[in-house]
């Protein structure tokens, strides 16, 4: 199981336990999608374990950065390493995305 | 004159539950080649990662009869990861809008050409007599 989804009080935290790649991206969305549904508005996406993401990872964060938003929700990011903090810079992502250094500073600003 | 050996050669089918492996034994060659980390643990990764998932989704269309066969060759001068697809080829070009301006971020879409071109020294694809190549080049 690439991911880990866990409550803390009313944010839902995904911890990717690997890559976010073609391979994997749509288990990502809909498992976000179905917590979505369920009614959760704050997610936290966590990549401490994450080497790289491909196009369509980061295709599948803007997706549902743009569904979470259509409810009301928010989705922050946090911990990146300076790879992905490159690769968010490249692609300007990091004008999209609330990206926090680590996890407890993204829960303390929802 | 340059010398110039196949280090890799992998032959796996049309799933894109492929592309991790294939992608990690290609960054454990460019690690041992002593690329720079960036090189190894992004930028290879993310375009190589691209490509198999082309070759996979546009060039075969997930046919389960059709194979991917990449090779990672070694010269003195470059690092070259061939992609070859059995489909009838497609313009990898097709897209070449900029993913990052203001009306094109917010689109899921559209950002694997422009991470290839911003990783790889060259690009270079061919149509050959059983389907199609992609080659993605490092300068050594």
């Amino acid at each position: 199981m690439p991911f880990s989804i866990k409550k803390q009080e009313d944010i839902t935290l995904i911890d990717v336990e690997g890559q976010l790649i073609v391979g994997n991206r749509q288990e990502l969305k809909q498992r976000v999608l179905d917590e979505l549904e369920g009614g959760a508005r704050k997610f936290l996406i966590n990549f401490t374990q994450t080497g790289y993401i491909d196009s369509s990872g980061l295709g599948v964060l803007v997706s549902l950065s743009k569904k979470i938003r259509e409810h009301g929700g928010e989705l922050r990011l946090s911990d990146l390493n300076d790879d992905l903090k490159t690769l968010f810079e490249l692609t300007k992502l990091d004008t999209l995305f609330l990206i926090s250094e680590n996890r407890e500073k993204a829960i303390e600003s929802f | 004159m340059s010398r110039q050996f196949v280090a890799l050669e992998l032959e796996f089918p049309s799933d894109v539950g492929q592309v991790e492996r294939v992608v990690r034994l290609a960054t454990d060659l460019c690690r041992e080649l002593k690329f720079p980390h960036r090189v190894s643990d992004l930028e290879l990764p993310v375009a190589l990662s691209e490509a198999v998932s082309n070759a996979i989704l546009r060039g075969n269309k997930e046919d389960p009869l059709k194979t991917v066969r990449v090779r990672g060759i070694v010269s003195d001068s470059a690092l070259i990861f061939e992609v070859y697809d059995q489909g009838e080829g497609f313009d990898l070009h097709e897209c070449i809008a900029d993913p990052t301006s203001p009306d094109r971020i917010t689109l899921e879409g559209g950002r694997g050409l422009y991470l290839m071109d911003q990783f790889l020294d060259k690009i270079e694809q061919e149509i050959t007599d059983t389907g199609h190549v992609v080659r993605l080049i490092l300068n050594r």
